[in-house]
């Protein structure tokens, strides 16, 4: 059997949290630069089958933060994304993708306008980390004049994910519990200043918490003392959010995707459809009227094998007509799950497809995302 | 039976007569993680030294396993099609993949003893 070795150490950045994951007896891989947990001694199944049945501690501390200052930044930064930025109430946030001039994706994003007095002409992105070196030398050159990038790189992320995340937190921050899918405050949590979001990458109700690096190792070390919560790597990161139909950057979605191909419609504003003043608008604006030539999909191959990133979809007749892009084991479901680009006329949910692997041919079904029902915390 | 020996690819073999069966170290299973899937061969097949002798997949990634030597596959391990996590309970037991008939048993003189292949693992790190 072939191991891939571990890439040195030397070269790779850490999180605040890198003393920590080694001491729990984390498998540290190198991740867009960072020498990151990819799991812990209980392996990626019972990581993942723990953040959906009570409460998993993820570090994405390796992600880019930032500010943007200005006059009306929210206006400022609406010309290099598709969503309504204006329009955000304070205290809420929003998915947004960077655009090229081509309509394609730079990267995907989350938008908040923070609600807490004196934070008037600020919004606060997070960005992934393989993209946020150029992601922020590519927002402060395009709002040079209007507005001002601050990196928020001596900050650490901690997301808290699942159905026990909400009351771990209340128990630490009363206040969390004020807070529903999709929106952001500020507060004090075991005298550490805390900017806390409900939202996160796994479809289940929970929170990512923005906090000064030097205080996210005793922060964390104190969610742990907590009875249901248990940390989280990367791998069961990537089981859950493919669970939950949600695009990884680099893989789902890249430069030469458009946001219509990738069905992520719903992340253009509807005014925006009619308006356009994004960058690509002509180009998807177009694809929003007459259909793209391919779309994303669901893909449940057939059998137990995992089908895998890369791997080519064909019709009946063995003619290519998409790729996968995402592809792995689903410990819910307990089966294989992919998602991927397949041409238009294919992409209705039901459509059978097929694909190879390993020389057989394996029968796959288009089938609609989210493969997990989300259970997001929308109030009562 | 004779002494269990390793691969540098981190196969083991048994030798019984003829038949050698043929599993992963727990180092391997390990670094492999929680294995969803095991793709077998069909029994009879000829294998040289070297060829895939099967398929793992984890949760994480695809891997081969080889054959540690020339032989011809006379059982698979039908259980891990139910439940490939025998991988990871019991990677040197109930988580073999094949056996083999190994038509020249000195073959497996090349390889190493489990001292060798301890050293070898902790040489890795």
């Amino acid at each position: 059997m072939a191991i891939a070795s571990g890439a040195s150490a030397a070269s790779l950045k850490s999180t605040p949290l890198n003393a920590l994951h080694k001491e729990l007896g984390a498998r540290m891989v190198p991740f867009a630069g960072y020498e990151m947990p990819v799991q812990y001694p209980a392996g990626i199944i019972a990581e993942h089958s723990h953040t959906r049945t009570a409460a998993g501690l993820f570090d994405v501390s390796h992600m880019g933060q930032a500010v943007l200052r200005g006059d009306d930044p929210a206006a400022a930064f609406e010309r290099l994304v598709p969503g309504d930025i204006t329009g955000l109430a304070p205290g809420a946030m929003r998915y947004t993708l960077l655009l090229n001039e081509a309509g394609g994706i730079i990267d995907d994003l989350i938008v908040t306008r923070p609600g807490e007095s004196g934070t008037e002409g600020q919004i606060y992105l997070v960005v992934n980390a393989a993209s946020k070196d150029a992601d922020f030398a590519h927002i402060s050159k395009q709002l040079a004049g209007s507005a001002t990038l601050e990196r928020a790189d001596d900050r650490a992320l901690l997301a808290l994910q699942g159905p026990q995340a909400a009351a771990v937190l209340a128990r630490l921050a009363p206040a969390s519990g004020d807070l529903v899918f999709m929106r952001a405050a500020a507060m004090t949590i075991d005298g550490v200043d805390c900017f806390v979001s409900r939202a996160g990458y796994t479809g289940e109700d929970g929170f990512e918490i923005s906090l000064p690096g030097d205080a996210a190792e005793g922060f964390a070390r104190r969610l742990l003392t907590e009875p249901e919560v248990a940390p989280v790597g990367l791998g069961a990161r990537d089981s859950l959010r493919l669970e939950a139909g949600l695009c990884l950057y680099g893989h789902d979605i890249d430069t030469t995707t458009t946001p219509v191909e990738a069905a992520l419609i719903w992340a253009i504003a509807k005014a925006r459809h009619e308006a356009g003043g994004f960058p690509g608008a002509d180009v998807i604006l177009e694809q929003i009227a007459n259909g793209a030539a391919r779309r994303r999909v669901g893909l449940l191959p057939e059998g137990r094998a995992p089908v895998r990133e890369g791997a080519v979809i064909c019709d009946h007749d063995g003619n290519e007509i998409g790729r996968v892009t995402s592809g792995g084991h689903s410990p819910i479901l307990e089966r294989p799950i992919a998602m991927g680009y397949v041409a238009t006329p294919f992409a209705e949910p039901g459509t059978q497809v097929q694909v190879s692997l390993r020389g057989r041919t394996l029968a796959m079904t288009i089938a609609a995302m989210p493969f997990v029902e989300p259970k997001y915390y929308r109030g009562n | 039976m004779s002494e269990r020996k390793y691969t540098e690819d981190h196969e083991w073999v048994d030798l019984d007569g003829d038949i050698g069966t043929v599993g992963i170290t727990d180092y391997a299973q390990e670094q492999l993680g929680d294995v969803v899937f095991v793709e077998l061969p069909d029994v009879g097949k000829t294998l040289s030294k070297g060829d895939e002798a099967a398929v793992i997949e984890s949760v994480k990634a695809a891997a081969e396993i080889y054959a540690p030597v020339d032989g011809e596959i006379t059982e698979v391990n039908a259980a891990l099609n139910g439940d490939p996590s025998l991988v990871n309970a019991d990677a040197g037991g109930k988580g073999w993949f094949v056996k083999l008939r190994i038509a020249d048993a000195s073959a497996l003189d090349g390889l190493m003893d489990e001292a060798g292949y301890t050293a070898f693992v902790d040489g890795l790190s």
